[in-house]
């Protein structure tokens, strides 16, 4: 049969297409004349080796998840939300507008505001284009682009002309009052002591005062909010009314006229909620992070969702896994920024080729398993 | 010149043996499911050759593997007697195969004789040519009744025409064995008649034609020999003359089939659906439906006649909720709306209206929705299927599309399958067992048993009765007259979106009946 079995699909194929991206990346580094095993080593230390690396990799890996899943929840409605970006960053606008509002007096009331803050700014964001696709046929794919660029005119002028403090030079909102702050994963009771700071032997290392020292993290308490996410989106897809309505439009938009599922209404409401997952970003890095709202505050995580719905199979869980790996490629390339003379930018050319492996050349892999299969079947036979 | 070339390599090639086509011991599976088994057949030369066999049987696999789409597994084909390795179309259409598809493939912006040449270009200039096909054309439209405009663009010809030039295009490509995947499914009752003349003059000429249809009275009609298909292997193969659409009937399906609907007189009581100067108009504003009226009763079905595409589609549409119209639609004493938010699917399902759509695969079911998922489509918002206010009852829905797989003999029974990986007749079966176990007041039945195999023709016919006979008011809309004057109480017939006529089963023909669809009396 020209089918591969399923779990060759879901496992085998990005399994597959990450090792021909490997491939490819360490050929690159071999012709600039490095190691790229030792260029490994020093990634997955980087990400994995310490506790201090888990903390920033998880950091990314919270943010992938909410943009991977806002591309996914879209995507099972068959749009194309390229507009992640974007919505992220006017999801920051939406923290840092509720976080400035008010002195909190607790984290976790600052959190549910600005949560909701970030998820209704980053909706509003999704809904122009989603109006635009669903009554006018204007294709989303074009319009979520054009909102993107909207999107960082629009917060420039926010943080330069509304936002910016009397007296600061640079473009970014005022900072964040102290009950806003989210306790990072190095704040939080159980999980301090995996942050201890240890000297070469082994021991903890000591202040001048003689306690023990601490690396601050920045992966912070929206990790779980995003793991929670993942159920939700699960939930919501295979569990409920409204995801089997979504995912019916998403595969016919006939049938779906024919079942007398409203069109209108489904693309407005997927695409909303994609925009809120993808507003929620802002938690985790305007909240989380760095604690005001800052220019392009969302770093290009909009787009890598693409890349993590793509190679997650648009499923939260697959989703949650590609986040991670994600998460390793971008800190395990700074920690090859850092530590090696391998430019910064080799990163980049690591993440390209795994988002082009992991999504553009995905089927040409799965051709390739095909044929693989089919030969070893007929060996068997 | 085409046609010489052609002729002088028969001449070399007959001698060898009487049969074009030979197949010994093929064989071929698609993972567990053995879909040819040593299968040996053979077709004698200038002869038309019938395949029947039912939905699944292996027909379409085995003509594939004759093509070049598939490899076999294992076996050895002849062509003219001699061992012939096939392995893509290229190799088919040099050894002389060519094949006419059930959906055309041609290129609807181009003319007629670029399609022809279309992968058949002597170089990369076309005018010699178009100018060559241009001549082949004319002499082969002279001596076989395939007269096409050349220059006619795809999009303006009528089905009829369409299949004229995919055979045009087999006969330029020096096809000496014609394959025909159920051509006359699209056809009017003429055209079918003509399009058999056409395949006489081949086989007169030489050429040897083999004919897959589910239709028995074409086989009966136009072969010379018949084979018979039942799961995978060739069960039999006989002279057309020698047997009886029973007899073929009873190998198809391995079991005595009742080929007459077995059904008692009509009941019929109150008006149940009121159809007013029903008009629709499609997406280019051009109207399709242009003012039909008619009555239908409780425990009555309404057969709606036409050639595909003469309104019915909208007709069905538009009681369907699912396109919008004006007019007026009263089920039960009380106006549907006909435009705006309000004329949609699910208001339809809840005034009391069931839907199985003409194109089960297109409209009626996700194809990759589980059975149990599309057990719902269109009642998602049933009660009976959610768990409570925020989820959906799987469990329940799972249990429930158990149950319905077995009273309508869904094979195989599991609901977890996906719709695209069960067979059309079953798929069919899916979608009428959840549009008749809504027990509603009308169903609309659109094609019921397209591509659907005998045994499950049966089934679903005897589903329909049994629904009238409940009190239920059925449309049946079909373009198989057979069907049609089968089950129907009354017959409507559609022309050009408006009813020519309505007719009594009992008393009217075939040939009255076409008349009326080719639009004698409204526009010829």
């Amino acid at each position: 049969m020209n089918k591969l079995p399923q779990w060759a699909d879901v496992v085998l194929v990005p399994l597959v297409s990450l090792v021909l991206a490997a491939i490819v990346a360490a050929m690159v580094l071999l012709a600039i004349g490095q190691s790229p095993l030792a260029a490994l080593g020093i990634m997955v230390d980087g990400a994995f080796g310490t506790a201090a690396g888990w903390g920033y990799t998880l950091y990314y890996t919270t943010s992938f998840i909410f943009t991977g899943l806002s591309v996914t929840v879209a995507f099972h409605a068959g749009l194309f939300n390229i507009g992640g970006e974007g919505q992220a960053q006017l999801g920051g606008l939406g923290v840092a507008l509720v976080c400035l509002a008010l002195p909190w007096p607790h984290w976790s009331v600052a959190l549910l505001a600005a949560s909701l803050g970030a998820a209704a700014f980053g909706a509003a964001w999704a809904a122009v284009p989603a109006y635009l696709q669903a009554k006018r046929g204007s294709h989303i794919v074009i319009t979520t682009i054009m909102f993107n660029y909207i999107a960082s005119a629009f917060i420039v002028y926010m943080l330069v002309d509304v936002l910016r403090p009397a007296g600061q030079m640079d473009p970014a909102s005022a900072k964040f009052p102290a009950g806003a702050k989210l306790p990072t994963l190095s704040d939080m009771p159980l999980l301090r002591e995996f942050f201890a700071r240890v000297n070469a032997d082994g021991t903890p290392k000591l202040s001048k005062a003689g306690e023990v020292m601490y690396s601050n993290v920045p992966a912070n308490v929206t990790l779980f909010i995003a793991i929670a996410a993942c159920v939700v989106v699960w939930a919501l897809l295979w569990r409920t009314r409204l995801g089997y309505q979504i995912r019916a439009f998403g595969k016919s938009e006939a049938a779906s006229k024919y079942a007398g599922i409203n069109p209108v209404k489904i693309t407005m409401i997927a695409m909303l909620i994609s925009g809120a997952l993808a507003g929620m970003m802002a938690i985790n890095n305007v909240m989380g992070e760095s604690e005001r709202l800052l220019q392009n505050s969302a770093e290009g995580a909009g787009f890598i969702g693409i890349a993590v719905a793509l190679m997650g199979r648009n499923h939260p869980l697959g989703v949650l896994l590609a986040a991670l790996l994600f998460g390793f490629l971008y800190q395990g390339g700074a920690a090859l920024g850092l530590n090696t003379t391998i430019p910064l930018e080799m990163r980049l050319v690591v993440q390209g080729l795994v988002i082009l492996f992991t999504g553009a050349l995905d089927q040409m892999v799965r051709m390739l398993l095909i044929w693989l299969f089919s030969f070893g079947r007929k060996a068997a036979a | 010149m085409a046609l010489v070339e052609n002729g002088g390599r028969q001449a070399t090639a007959a001698p060898t043996s009487p049969f074009a086509i030979e197949l010994k011991g093929i064989s071929k599976a698609f993972g567990p499911v053995q879909a040819n088994k040593d299968i040996n057949f053979a077709v004698p030369r200038g002869t038309i050759h019938g395949i029947i066999g039912e939905n699944g049987a292996g027909k379409s696999t085995l003509m594939s593997i004759l093509y070049g789409f598939y490899k076999a597994d294992a076996g050895q084909i002849f062509i003219n007697g001699k061992l012939t390795a096939i392995p893509d179309s290229q190799s088919a259409i040099r050894a002389g195969i060519g094949m006419v598809f059930q959906h055309f493939k041609l290129v609807q912006n181009f003319t007629v004789l670029e399609n022809v040449i279309l992968g058949a270009e002597d170089g990369p200039m076309l005018n010699s040519s178009l100018a060559k096909a241009r001549k082949v054309l004319g002499d082969l439209s002279r001596e076989y009744e395939l007269d096409v405009d050349p220059d006619a663009l795809i999009e303006d010809l009528s089905v009829g025409h369409q299949q004229r030039v995919e055979i045009l295009k087999a006969l330029y490509r020096q096809a000496d064995i014609l394959i025909l995947d159920e051509p006359t499914g699209v056809l009017t009752p003429d055209e079918a008649d003509h399009l058999f003349r056409i395949l006489n003059g081949l086989k007169d000429q030489g050429k040897t034609i083999i004919l897959i249809t589910h239709k028995l009275r074409e086989i009966m009609e136009a072969t010379d020999n018949v084979s018979v298909m039942r799961r995978g292997t060739m069960v039999d193969t006989v002279k057309t003359a020698e047997s009886s659409p029973e007899s073929l009937a009873e190998l198809m399906v391995g079991r005595k089939v009742l080929l007459e609907v077995d059904k008692g007189t009509a009941a019929p009581g109150a008006v149940v659906l009121t159809v007013q100067d029903l008009k629709v108009k499609d997406e280019h504003g051009i109207e399709r439906l242009k003012g039909v009226s008619f009555d239908l009763r409780a425990g009555e079905i309404l057969g709606i006649a036409g050639v595909a595409g003469n309104g019915q589609s909208e007709l069905l549409e538009a009681l369907g909720g699912i396109a919008r119209a004006t007019g007026k639609i009263t089920l039960n004493g009380v106006d549907l709306p006909l435009t705006g938010a309000q004329a949609n699917g699910q208001t339809r399902r809840e005034a009391g209206i069931a839907h199985v759509p003409e194109d089960r695969q297109h409209l009626g079911l996700i194809m990759d929705f589980t059975a149990w998922e599309n057990m719902a489509f269109g009642y998602h918002n049933d009660p009976k299927y959610q768990k409570n206010a925020l989820f959906m009852d799987n469990d329940a829905l799972r249990a429930d599309t158990e149950k319905k797989m077995a009273t309508y003999d869904v094979r195989p029974p599991i609901p977890g399958l996906q719709a695209k990986s069960f067979s059309g007749g079953n798929q069919q079966k899916i979608v009428v067992a959840r549009e008749m176990e809504q027990n509603p007041d009308l169903l609309l039945i659109g094609q019921p048993t397209r591509g659907v195999d005998i045994g499950a023709i049966e089934f679903i016919h005897n589903q329909i009765i049994a629904l009238r006979d409940q009190g239920k008011a059925i449309l049946l809309v079909s373009v198989e007259l057979d069907e049609i004057m089968s089950l129907s109480d009354r017959i409507a017939v559609m022309f050009d979106g408006r009813i020519m006529g309505f007719s009594d089963p009992e008393t009217t023909n075939e040939r009255e009946l076409g008349l009326l669809m080719a639009g004698v009396g409204g526009k010829a």
